[in-house]
This record gives structure tokens, sequence and C-alpha cells, in this order.
């Protein structure tokens, strides 16, 4: 009498989970998103950010212009002015700093590239717009973020990099090196980066 | 007629049984008697339709809860208190929608068809007995008029599928319509035994025949019998086919042809189609109860002051409950086996218990010692013995159990 | 008459004239379950309900879904014909003349429809299934007979298809041959 053995085994499997679920909470593992929420892994990212030192964005912005993201892009979203003063003298800063999120694909080669630890991968994902044009285009004020917000992100990362960046500034243009020109410069590299070992 | 309770008590239990019934009446008694047939039925009409609408509301949200925690999901819950306000933002939903009629579809077809499914189910509640003196009309042939308006559906099926001018929806009108044919059979010939012994088509007739108590309190229903037994259960699995629910839902197969017929229909159009598929639901279940599970009749004599009508809708409830847990455990059948399922299982089991049903009544005058068991140890083996010789038949050869993948790690 | 009776009947000559003069096929069907259904409300207006719900099972729910299905697995059957009409129109109409004289000269000299109606009251199933099995039963039994008959040629016949030996595919082929057996 094997016939229908099955049916009810899997009948009484479900009304164990029915039951079980008014009973044992730890059956319930949705996490009721816009009330409820998972704490982001260290490692999450959604589109980039520009990263500023100090209070003011416009001056601390570590960016110098030096358009190596804007070359390296995939998708090419980034679309960069050098700023330059009324001698027409660059100004190794940014004038425009803007970044297409719908066309963005999150691959972290900017953040990678930089040779300034000025562009960081964000963790902002609540995007959603009515205005696909207008708002999906990023400008530099809307992409800078203090230094501090990037520590609270990535602590371990932000960790390491401001270490480096408190090593003196020689140090971060060495590193640009391997990234810039194909000659790799063997024990330049001092802190490497996480994202920074698994590239060819 | 109630048993236990002191007379003032029985009549008030009465009241309460024919509270609707004299509400009605007397809103009739009070029009010209020229109106008062027509009167009658259309308030009958409008309570069905309020009634099972209601019950199909609740029985969505019922259904979208039980599955969620058949799953360990919560379920809706974000409208209203525990999400009971859900059928009514689905409503608003449904009515606010674009109605999308292809470029390519017969839009006439395409526009009667949800119609021909909705109305012969809702015609169908005409014939089902509710409660105590509650059955709308009290056809002679109730029972084929239920079969026969329960046929339209097929129709209406095959219309939505062939008038979209789509793959899909095609090959999900000839699913349904081939599943259909293939359950309507053993459907209508597990009520023959019912119909046999009861010896009418009436479906008042068919609750009459349940009444009375065997030894002296539990119900005479036909589900107490050998062949009621199994006559239920056989019934149980042709109806979930017929009324295309899980595991039986390979015309809507949403994963394999992204629900069938349904495919080209959005709106008021595609609420009506499911409206008619739960109705239907309802309506199958509801001539389950009234053929084997007695109608609204109580199942012991103690209990027969609850009124009729709650015993029927609390009958209702555990068939509709029953419908959800199955759709929560089982998988989709394939077309083969469910073909096999109806022609080469269903069919010889419920002729065989024709014929057990037969030999029940025929061995009724017994009166020795124990002749109680005799006949239910011969009447349930006439369909028992079969039932596993040819359970094994079809198994046999077939590889039952877990999958073993021979080329994945 | 009463406006009952003229309803219905325009309804199944309408139904009638729709599956003659529909241009596609599946048209032609449904119209025809039109006719079939409007002749089961006729039925029901003599206070004929079994003959009545029987006609709409058997030629609604049977008769119509085996046309359809017919159509389904019939190739090309999406093409409409322009040609369907029957072009000697007069041997057409004296065929049609022929068959409806003779069904309408059946009919009054069968004596219905002369004097009043009978007052009997309508048969209920119970008398129906007792003439079946007691006045009609060698009909009956032959009509079941031809019927599994054919079930069992549907059957072969599906069989060959596919070879000896091998079960017959699951499907159209057997639901349809079991619809026969109704």
């Amino acid at each position: 009498m094997n016939l229908g053995k099955g049916i009810l085994k899997g009948l009484v499997e479900t009304a164990r989970n029915f039951v079980g679920s008014y009973y044992d909470p730890a059956r319930l593992v949705t996490i009721q998103y816009p009330d409820e929420r998972r704490a982001l892994p260290e490692k999450a990212r959604s589109f980039p950010m520009l990263v500023y030192d100090g209070e003011d964005p416009e001056k601390g912005l570590r960016c110098v212009a030096c358009k190596i993201c804007e070359k390296e892009c995939p998708p090419q979203c980034i679309y960069i002015v050098l700023d330059r003063d009324e001698k027409g003298r660059p100004l190794r800063r940014p004038k425009i700093f803007d970044l297409d999120i719908s066309v963005c694909m999150s691959c972290q080669i900017c953040v990678e590239v930089c040779p300034f630890d000025a562009i960081k991968m964000n963790t902002e994902f609540e995007l959603s717009t009515a205005d696909r044009f207008g708002s999906l285009l990023l400008h530099k004020m809307d992409l800078a973020r203090p230094a501090s917000y990037y520590l609270g992100l990535h602590p371990v990362e932000a960790g390491e990099v401001n270490a480096r960046l408190a090593a003196g500034p020689g140090h971060a243009e060495t590193k640009a090196k391997p990234a810039a020109g194909p000659a790799p410069a063997a024990g330049t590299t001092s802190g490497a980066k996480p994202g920074d070992s698994d590239r060819p | 007629m109630i048993a236990g309770v002191p007379p003032s008590a029985a009549t008030m239990f009465e009241a309460l049984d024919q509270l609707f019934v004299s509400l009605k009446h007397w809103l009739v008694g009070q029009l010209p008697p020229a109106w008062q047939s027509w009167v009658s039925l259309a308030i009958s009409a409008a309570a069905i339709l309020g009634v099972f609408m209601t019950l199909f509301a609740l029985t969505v949200l019922i259904e979208r809860k039980g599955l969620g925690r058949i799953q360990n999901r919560y379920g809706p819950n974000r409208v209203g208190p525990w999400g009971l306000l859900q059928p009514i933002a689905d409503l608003i939903k449904m009515l606010t929608k674009e109605d999308l009629v292809p470029s390519g579809a017969d839009r006439v077809v395409h526009f009667v068809a949800p119609v021909v499914m909705v109305v012969p189910v809702l015609m169908a509640y005409a014939v089902i007995p509710i409660g105590r003196n509650m059955a709308a009309v009290d056809f002679n042939a109730g029972l084929l008029f239920f079969f026969a308006v329960g046929a339209c559906i097929e129709l209406a099926v095959f219309m939505a599928g062939w008038s979209s001018r789509n793959k899909y929806s095609l090959l999900g009108g000839m699913r349904a319509i081939a599943q259909m044919i293939s359950y309507e059979l053993p459907l209508i010939l597990s009520t023959l035994p019912v119909v046999m012994l009861a010896g009418s088509l009436s479906l008042v007739d068919i609750t009459d025949a349940q009444a009375g108590h065997s030894g002296g309190w539990l119900a005479r229903w036909h589900v107490f019998t050998p062949w009621g037994l199994a006559g239920l259960l056989l019934f149980t699995v042709a109806a979930t086919a017929e009324s295309n629910r899980a595991p039986f839902d390979l015309p809507e197969g949403e994963s394999e042809i992204i629900a069938g017929h349904l495919v080209e229909y959005s709106g008021i159009k595609y609420a009506l189609f499911f409206i008619g598929e739960y109705l239907g639901m309802f309506a199958v279940s509801a001539l389950g109860i009234t053929l084997f599970l007695g109608g609204w009749r109580a199942p012991v004599i103690w209990l027969e002051w609850v009124p009729s009508y709650m015993w029927f809708f609390l009958k209702l409830g555990g068939f509709v409950a029953l419908f959800i847990w199955l759709r929560g455990t089982l998988p989709r059948l394939r077309a083969d086996h469910l073909m096999n399922l109806a022609w080469k299982f269903l069919l010889p089991l419920v002729l065989l218990n024709a014929v057990s049903a037969a030999l029940w009544h025929y061995t009724a005058p017994w009166t020795f010692v124990g002749a109680g068991l005799a006949r239910w140890l011969l009447c349930g083996s006439l369909v028992g013995v079969p039932y596993v010789l040819l359970g094994r038949r079809l198994f046999a050869g077939q590889h039952i159990g877990p999958r073993t993948y021979r080329m994945a790690a | 008459m009463d406006i009952a009776f003229l309803i219905t009947a325009a309804a199944i000559l309408a139904g009638a004239a729709g599956a003659m003069a529909a241009r596609s096929v599946v048209h032609c069907a449904l119209c025809g379950v039109v006719a079939f259904a409007s002749l089961a409300v006729a039925f029901l207006q003599l206070r004929a309900e079994f003959v009545g719900f029987a006609q709409l099972l058997v030629y609604v729910g049977a008769v119509a879904i085996l046309i359809v299905v017919a159509l389904l697995l019939t190739r090309n059957f999406e093409a409409t014909h322009e040609a369907l009409s029957f072009r000697p129109w007069a041997l057409g109409l004296a065929i049609a003349l022929l068959v409806s004289g003779a069904v309408v000269s059946a009919i009054l000299g069968s004596g219905l429809g002369v004097g009043a109606p009978p007052s009997a009251p309508p048969p209920t199933v119970k008398a129906i299934g007792d003439l079946l099995m007691t006045r009609y039963v060698v009909a009956l039994e032959a009509m079941g007979v031809l019927l599994t008959v054919a079930l069992i040629g549907a059957a072969l016949v599906a069989l060959r298809e596919n070879g000896p030996g091998r079960p017959a595919k699951p499907g159209e082929q057997g639901s349809v041959a079991g619809r026969l057996e109704e």
C-alpha cells in the first residue's frame, strides 16, 4: 500500500511549514524591506562618488581632473572638464564632473585606476526617479561625499586608503604608475587596495 | 425535528435556520402576485451572486496568505490590517487596468469568451441547496443541469485561446480542452453511484436521501459508506482537474505557457476569467458536498441546532482549504501523466465504484452478526484492490524517487 | 406562440444561418454552438428538462468541442474559404426542399400539433430511465455497442500512427474517442 503515500507525506510537510510559520519566527526569513533593512555588506557597491576632505566639497575634492577614469570607463559614462583660472592655467580640479548612472555598470574600474583615491563606490541604491534624463545624470555636487562618509561605508578599505594618504603625497603618485602605463613598477605599490589583487 | 433541546429553543433554532427563507418570503409577499415568481428568482440570484463573490474575494486573500505561510512567507500584509483590504486593492487595480485586445485577435470572440466563462458557472449555483429549503430552483434533473452548464466552460476556454491569436493561448486552450474532456468523464461517472442509490437527479432529493442517522447519532452521509468514501476521493481528484487547480493547472502552466489562454487578457476581462475559475471551484466543491457530505446536514445528531447554511459553508470552507493545501504541496503533472491518470486509473475505478455501490445496495438486507463489517470489506475491496493493482501496474518500470544526476558533480 | 419561443426560434435560425455563412471555420462552429444552445432552451420551454439539459451537455459540451478539436488538429484550418458555397445551387435547393418537405410532412402526419396538447405531466427522469431500461433497452444497448466499436476503432487508429508496440500518444485522439462513448 505505497500508493498515495508521497502525497500524504507532502501534505504533512506543507502543513508543518504552515503551522510552524506561526510559532517559529526563525522560519519567516522575509525582511520587510522598506520597514526593515538588512545591513549592507562591507563590499557592497552601487555607483561611484567623489570623496572630498574637510568641510567644503568645492575645495576639498580629491579629484584633480586627470581624466584617467574618463578614459578607462568601459561604458564611457564619465565626462570631465578641467577647471582653469582666468589666465588659462589648469587648476587641478574638475570644472565639470558628470556621471550618467543610467549608463554606469558599477564595474569599479574608475575606482581602481584613480591615482588619487578620489573616486570611490557609493552604496546608495534607492535612486529611482520619475525623470529619467535629468535625475540620472549626476553632477559634481551630487557625487561629492565627505571622507567620513566613505569611512562609514567601507571602514576596512577606507582605513587603508587613509593610511596611504597619510604616508605622503608621493606615495599616491607612485601608485598610479601600474594603472597609467603598461610597465609594471615592482615594489612601488605599498598598501594594496582590496580591488587591486584581482587585476591582471 | 431537532433532538436534545427543549421545545422553546428548538423553535428559536428553527427560526434562525429559516431566517433567510422567511425573509425572502416576506419580501416577496409585499409585491403584487404577478411579480412574485420573478422577484423571488431575482432575490435568489442576487443572494447567490453576493455571497459567492464575497467568498471569492476572501478565498483569494486566504489562498495567498496560506500559500505564503506554507512557503514560510508572510503573504499580503500591506493593505489594511493583516492585508485584509487586499481584495479591494486588487479590484481597483483590475478595474483601472487598460483593456488590451491584440490587433490580430478576433474581437467578438475575444470579448464574448469571459462572459461565456462566468455566466454558466453562476447558473450552476441555481440547483445547489445551500441550506434547508435554500435551493434557488429544484430541477428534476438538477445534476444533469449542473454538468450541462459546466460543459460550456470548456468552450469559453477554447474561445479565449483561439481568439487571442497567440501560440501560447492556443496551446493553453488545447490543453484545457483535452484535460477537461478527459476529466469530465470520471467526474460525471463518480456521481453515478449517488444517483443510483438516491434514485434521483435532483440535488434536493439527493440531500434528502442522506437524512436520518445510523446508530442513533451519526448522520447517514454517503461518505460513510465504502462507495461514498471512494466516490468522494475520486470526485475530488476529478474536480480538481476540472477546475484547473494545481496540480492539474497545465492549461495555465505559468512557467511553460505563461498562463495559457489568459495571456492576452487584461483588466476586467482577466478578472472575469479569474472569478469564473474560482466560482467554478466553489460550485464543484458544493456539488461534492451535496453528493457525498450530506449537503447542509449536520454530521452528528447533537449538532443539528447549528443553522443548515452554516454547515454548508463550513464544509465549503473545508473543501477550499483542501484545494489551497494541495496547491501548496503538489507539483504540476506532466501532460501524459495527466491523461494516464484520467483514462487508465480514474475511469476504471469510478466504474468499479458504481458496481461497489450496487453491491452495497443489494447486500443491505443482510442481518447476520458482523454483516456491516462484511459489507464494508466486500464493497471496499471491490475498489481498494483494483486501486492497488492498477497503481502498481501503472508505476511498474518507473523509477520514483529522488533524481540522480550522472553528469553533474 | 409566445414571445419567448419567437426569440428562441430566431436564435436557432440565426445560429444555423451563421454556421453556414461564416467565412472562418471556427466561427461556423461557434455559430453552431449558438444553434445547439438555443435548441436546448427551446426544449426547456416545452418543459422537457431532461432532453434540454442532455442537448446542452452532449451538443455544446461534446459535439461542439469535438468539432473544434478536429478543426484545431487540421492543418490550415485558419484559411478562410471564399468558395465554400455550393456551386450548382439549383441542385442544392432541390435537395434542401426534398429534405425539409420530408421532415415537415412527417411531423404533420404524426398527429402532433393537431388537437389539444397532451395534458400529462412532464415525464420525470426516473420515468425516462425506466423506459430506457425496459421498453427501449435493445436500442440503448445497440447504441452502446456502436459507440464502443467507434471507441475501439479510434484507439486503433491512434495506435497505428505510433507503430505497434508503442503506446498511443496521450491527448486528443484518446479524449475524442472517449467523448464518443458518452
